[in-house]
């Protein structure tokens, strides 16, 4: 499952067929306005999938209603060929962790405890954690590299710190599959990378499945396998990054028109700069 | 053992330490003096013994029996109340300056206890208060729900509206009312634990421990909910069940309270602040930390309140409101809990 290989579409998908989370002619949104107007979607187990898409267009409201946080006006959202709408909240939190694009943090917890507290999905009502729970939070700030300031409060940590801290949270559930809404979006350049990287590591490594909102292209496109590009609450296109990020379909779904070269690794990279040209 | 389990019941054990000191003290002090010895004799007595040495009817054991502990008794389940609804009103809100009044409860049952006082049924007031603090719940559980659901800041922001909107029925009743009447009005608005019914303060303190009790249920939940209510959903928690639950648990505990010791003000508010400062933002000990603490801080009070300018007695509203705020302000200026909620 290495990411040299991802040339080589057809035997990634066999290695990975096993489906995850499935959504069929999914029509959603608040009120009485729908966001999502049709969309089918099915994803695999290990695939770190990217969803890209202009503003408005529905990501993070495909990605809200993979989490139950949505209840959709038609069609379903499958986990693993059960409808989730049937799936207790906590059972599902046991599968299904989220890393939200912003977190607001009103209570000044430590961040051991802040970590301890996405083992809430396997304590009974009044439990304190077991030495389980002590040992999954212990891997998660492992991983995230947030043990050394186990101890510090949350609300006195840089950006980066606090979002490798949510992270380490959404790993203490123990999650077969990963959502995050844009989880770099406001963080430096150094911090961004730090967070891809970790979330390449937690797919390679732990084969967790991972699916991010992101707006940024470039990063996508070197991080994901398969990315979907939405727009108007429909996918416009999906497929490896060369297949989907395409001038044409930049400029269609975007409205900009860009020139796009290629990394070392066959990876799309979108020029962004003042020779871009936006459209009408 | 875990270090944060022996951390927490040693808390535990502490102010349950002290809030039986303050309660001790509290039964021999007052406008008698009972020596401390004869109270603690007597209390043993009455415990221990009563069937075979029948307590003695002097004037000593009415004023501990009748007076004092039912006293006693009401402090520590209203100040606990009050407190532990302060807890879960900051914990769904995620806001710093919820209290247990916010939602209109208080609001509600003054305006009840205003009639009554004013149509001549001062007997019935704290069934008045009783029934104007729900009914002030119900308006706002139904103007701020739609769809099955409980928007948190339509919640707040109606709680609010409420208070405002019975703030000035009470003025309008008030100008409207009699001398002896707004004296009646004012002394209840201001909070005190003079119930003399024995039925009642036994009936009300079971029913508030029984509310208390039923919270401790919820900690986990509450904890979850103080991430924000999608991160909850993530979590694995029932949201809109576990929001309805913890309102009207929450609302229930403040008017039962309120109807039996008028408006109390600051502990609901400030006793959740202090404990997490102190000792932890999680609400497994939160909780029942806060519990206690909120109880040995209004019996101390209502020790001030009865002793502080004998015999004439002070409303102990005004004690928590003046007391209470110099010692926030105080440990807000000595830093040691900065924005730590």
């Amino acid at each position: 499952m290495h990411h040299q290989k991802k040339e080589d579409g057809v035997q990634v998908v066999k290695m990975k067929d096993e489906i995850l989370l499935e959504m069929e002619d999914l029509w959603s949104g608040y009120q009485r306005k729908d966001v999502l107007k049709g969309v089918s979607l099915k994803i695999k187990k290990g695939e770190f999938l990217g969803l890209i898409g202009p503003n408005g267009s529905g990501k993070t409201t495909l990605l809200r209603s993979m989490s139950k946080i949505l209840t959709p006006r038609r069609g379903k959202v499958l986990y693993r060929g059960k409808d989730i709408a049937k799936i207790s909240a906590k059972k599902l939190a046991q599968r299904i962790a989220v890393v939200p694009q912003l977190s607001v943090f009103t209570f000044s917890f430590t961040v051991e405890d802040f970590v301890l507290l996405g083992r809430i999905p396997y304590l009974p009502r009044f439990y304190l954690e077991r030495k389980e729970d002590y040992l999954a939070a212990e891997e998660a700030m492992r991983l995230t590299k947030t043990l050394s300031f186990r101890e510090r409060r949350i609300n006195e940590l840089s950006e980066g710190e606090k979002q490798r801290v949510v992270i380490a949270r959404s790993l203490a559930q123990n999650p077969e599959l990963l959502l995050l809404d844009e989880p770099a979006a406001h963080l430096d350049i150094r911090y961004q990378l730090e967070v891809f990287n970790l979330l390449r590591q937690l797919n390679q490594e732990k084969g967790i499945t991972i699916v991010l909102v992101s707006h940024d292209l470039n990063l996508a496109s070197q991080y994901a396998s398969r990315l979907v590009l939405v727009n108007g609450g429909k996918i416009f296109s999906e497929g490896r990054p060369s297949e989907v990020i395409t001038e044409e379909n930049i400029q269609k779904v975007y409205k900009v028109r860009v020139r796009i070269t290629q990394d070392e690794e066959g990876n799309p990279v979108v020029n962004i700069d003042h020779r871009a040209i936006c459209l009408g | 053992m875990s270090r944060k389990l022996r951390r927490w019941i040693s808390w535990l054990v502490a102010l349950t330490a002290l809030l039986m000191g303050i309660s001790l003290l509290s039964l021999s002090i007052g406008a008698v003096q009972i020596p401390f010895r004869k109270t603690m004799f007597l209390l043993l007595q009455k415990i221990f013994l009563w069937r075979i040495f029948p307590l003695e009817s002097s004037p000593a054991s009415v004023i501990l029996f009748r007076i004092r502990v039912p006293r006693l008794i009401l402090g520590i389940v209203v100040g606990a109340s009050l407190s532990s609804a302060g807890v879960i009103f900051q914990g769904m809100f995620r806001n710093p300056l919820v209290e247990p009044y916010t939602l209109g409860v208080s609001g509600g049952a003054a305006v009840a206890v205003c009639l009554a006082i004013m149509g001549g049924l001062s007997h019935l007031i704290p069934l008045a208060g009783f029934v104007g603090a729900i009914a002030a719940v119900i308006l706002v559980y139904f103007i701020a729900s739609s769809g099955g659901r409980l928007a948190i800041p339509t919640l707040l922001l109606t709680g609010v509206i409420v208070s405002f909107f019975s703030s000035s029925l009470i003025m309008l009743l008030m100008s409207l009312s009699k001398t002896e009447e707004l004296h009646g009005i004012m002394f209840w608005i201001m909070g005190n634990l003079q119930e003399t019914d024995l039925t009642l303060t036994l009936v009300v303190s079971i029913a508030l421990l029984a509310g208390i009790f039923l919270a401790l249920l919820f900690v986990r939940d509450l904890n979850a909910l103080s991430l924000g209510e999608e991160e909850a959903v993530h979590l694995g928690i029932e949201v809109e069940k576990v929001k309805k639950i913890l309102f009207l648990l929450a609302s229930f505990l403040t008017g039962l309270s309120v109807s039996v010791s008028g408006i109390i003000g600051f502990v609901g508010l400030m006793i959740p602040h202090f404990v997490r400062g102190l000792i932890s933002p999680d609400h497994r000990i939160l909780l029942p930390a806060s519990a206690l603490f909120g109880a040995t801080f209004l019996v101390g009070a209502d020790l001030v309140a009865r002793t502080v300018a004998s015999p004439q007695e002070l409303p102990v509203g005004v004690i928590t409101g003046i007391a209470g705020g110099i010692i926030f302000v105080c440990i807000i200026r000595r830093r040691k809990m900065e924005f730590k909620w």
